[in-house]
């Protein structure tokens, strides 16, 4: 069960680089690690430790305001790569509730709302320009409404799954959920393709 | 009459348990293959909600990701791994999933053990926390990668919510040069997609070069279709999948076989099915591949060079070129065949089959590796290793000077003690060449396994076709 999110308004971070896969986001050796809570001091781990702000195309989650992460701004394809959940437990685990991108990796992207994260897909010009105004000011993120607003400036309307949007807002646990709502449905599949293809039952009698 | 399918249709169709009217599928999940890195967290979510294993029977369970190459004979590799083993053998041992241990027979990478064991079947679906899954696809099965997440509720409930994929047909066509294997046509088809080119779509592999390809081929090919952006990568099932099947361990037996294969034989696609998007590869136009940047899109042929700067489309593919650059230690415009090399790694669920071993076998016999060259094979599976040392390939390798391991996931995820230093450079067949995929700060080139031996033996980057005409 992840805290539900409907509407989010705080500073973003800006990583607008393209290809951005999760063993970036999450670097492999820290995967022995067997929990969820805690990984945020691993998230970038080798692009923190080496980049400051200040520096030409570096990325830091420090703001030089001070001002607390919530939101990252990305390039397309963010999350490809492995399809280890650390990376977005770890963003989690940072405070990180909502990534933006013109893409997302396929797998990155349905771990997400299964954690509570949000991976908003916009026109990477629309990316862009969230980008350069979010220096200075908040970004909100209404899951109700769909859409990402700058303060003081646009609004961006979003496509999202509805499942995964009603997961978001609900923070739904999906074995429950399905469980709920589709245990006669497996029941019922299985008795039918238990005929159709006795060769892959062969664990029961 | 009904409308013409793709093999994706109907592996898509024969699993759906319920429509959930939120644009998503609930899919019937066959079989799920366990590692320890990717499920520790899965297991425990199970744990949590109180609920069991539905079909404990449809799960292997295997460390492959974090294990010491060097030694079988206990934990051997570091702290955290050993803990990180011993914690899948409880809970397997809990949720009675089969499960083969470190110094069991058949263990091995996932993606290696389960073709091997006839654990992956066609017309399955099949399932693993690790995104190589698409190697499954191999069969004829819809098999793709997924989260700690889904990990659970696979096992929980035996399905999971899929959204369906678009339709992608690849169209190989011609014969593939001596020296042209399938890593080298994965990768001109990943630099021609581009980085996601096929996110989004389920891809088929067709064609007189795939009907031509062994199994181990189409492994090879559908495992690196992650790299072009897509979870699913197919290749119709026919005799060479057949014969591969049959009589493998978990295959079905005798008279079930021939129930199966009757089915088996309907899953191609319908003549007249259409794909969303089609591309065409004329085989006899491949030469061997070698990444040169950390992506798999960013490849080229041996002959080529790194992309000069005045190439680049515009001002943000030039700040990318330099950045790659950087961090690979390259110049724009570079010939490819300069660059000199630290490591060798044979091995992974990519090229870690016999086949992959006796490719490159066959170019360090009688050879050395070069000075100052660290080079090693690590088989996919203990089964690879002993069928290789019963070929003699391991004296061969041992020979020439490379570090014979045991099976595992090695050098390609480093994640156990095979990692580089910052800064060495590795000529690799594994899939991957992100920054830090090999070890902080590493460099990879991601080529097949006969080009990677060849680099061995010179200490650069090399064509094998060139080094063969000297021999």
């Amino acid at each position: 069960m992840s805290k539900p999110l409907e509407s989010l308004t705080g500073r973003a971070a800006v990583l607008l680089e393209d290809g951005i896969d999760t063993d970036v986001i999450f670097p492999a050796r820290f995967l022995l690690r067997m929990e969820k809570e805690g990984l945020g001091e691993c998230l970038f781990a080798d692009r923190i430790s080496k980049t400051t702000e200040d520096a030409a195309g570096a990325f830091s989650l420090e703001r030089k305001d001070g001002e607390a992460v919530q939101i990252l701004l990305a390039g397309a394809q963010f999350g490809c790569g492995s399809s280890r959940e650390h990376a977005v437990w770890s963003l989690v685990d940072f405070g990180i509730r909502a990534v933006i991108a013109p893409s997302f990796g396929e797998i990155f992207s349905n771990n997400s709302a299964r954690n509570g994260l949000a991976a908003i897909c916009l026109d990477r010009d629309q990316v862009e320009y969230l980008a350069q105004e979010s220096a200075v000011a908040d970004l909100t993120v209404d899951l109700l409404a769909k859409t990402v607003t700058i303060q003081a400036g646009k609004t961006f309307a979003f496509d999202i799954g509805e499942g995964d949007r009603q997961a978001l807002l609900n923070g739904w646990d999906e074995i429950d959920m399905i469980h709920a709502a589709h245990s006669d449905d497996v029941e019922n599949f299985e008795s039918g393709y238990r005929e159709r293809r006795p060769w892959l039952f062969k664990d029961q009698a | 009459m009904t409308k013409a399918k793709t093999l994706y249709d109907k592996l898509w169709d024969d699993h759906v348990v319920a429509e959930r009217g939120d644009g998503t599928t609930l899919l019937y999940v066959d079989r799920h293959l366990a590692h320890e890195v990717s499920t520790p967290q899965s297991f425990q979510t199970l744990r949590e909600r109180g609920r069991q294993v539905r079909r404990p029977q449809t799960h292997i369970a295997v460390p492959d990701h974090a294990v010491s190459t060097q030694s079988r004979s206990d934990f051997s590799g570091e702290k955290q791994a050993q803990v990180q083993i011993a914690q899948l053998y409880k809970n397997a041992d809990q949720f009675g999933i089969p499960l083969f241990r470190l110094n069991d027979p058949r263990q091995g990478i996932v993606h290696v053990i389960g073709p091997e064991q006839g654990f992956t079947l066609p017309g399955i679906t099949l399932a693993c926390g690790d995104s190589h899954t698409s190697t499954h696809g191999a069969f004829g099965a819809l098999a793709f990668g997924i989260g700690a997440s889904e990990c659970a509720t696979v096992m929980a409930l035996q399905c999971l919510p899929q959204r369906r994929a678009k339709s992608m047909a690849i169209n190989i066509d011609g014969p593939l040069d001596e020296w042209v294997s399938a890593k080298d046509v994965a990768l001109a088809i990943i630099e021609k997609l581009g980085p996601g080119g096929a996110s989004g779509y389920a891809v088929e592999y067709r064609g007189t070069t795939v009907s031509m390809m062994s199994m181990e081929a189409r492994m090879t090919l559908c495992n690196m279709t992650i790299e072009a952006g897509a979870r699913i990568g197919l290749v119709a099932p026919d005799q060479t999948t057949f014969d591969y099947v049959k009589g493998r361990p978990y295959a079905p037996q005798s008279e079930d076989f021939d129930i199966a294969l009757e089915y088996w034989s309907t899953l191609a696609s319908d003549s007249g099915a259409i794909f969303d998007r089609t591309v065409e590869i004329d085989a006899r136009e491949l030469v061997p591949y070698i990444s040169w940047g950390t992506t798999p899109s960013e490849a080229a042929p041996i002959t080529g060079s790194v992309p000069r700067l005045e190439d680049t489309a515009d001002g943000s593919s030039r700040k990318r070129l330099e950045q790659v650059c950087e961090y690979m230690g390259l110049s724009p415009g570079q010939p490819l065949e300069e660059i000199a090399i630290d490591h060798v790694f044979i091995g992974s669920c990519t090229n870690g089959r016999i086949e992959d071993l006796r490719a490159a076998a066959k170019v360090a016999e009688g050879k050395s590796v070069a000075a100052g060259i660290t080079a090693m094979v690590v088989p996919g599976s203990a089964d690879v290793k002993r069928q290789a040392e019963a070929e003699g390939l391991d004296r061969i390798f041992i020979a020439a000077g490379y570090q014979w391991r045991e099976a595992g996931c090695s050098m390609c995820v480093a994640i156990n003690q095979d990692r580089l230093l910052p800064g060495q450079r590795c000529a690799s067949t594994s899939n991957r060449n992100f920054e830090g995929r090999q070890g902080q700060g590493a460099r990879t080139h991601l080529m097949s396994p006969a080009m990677a031996a060849a680099a061995a033996i010179t200490g650069r980057l090399t064509d094998i076709r060139k080094l063969e005409e000297q021999a």
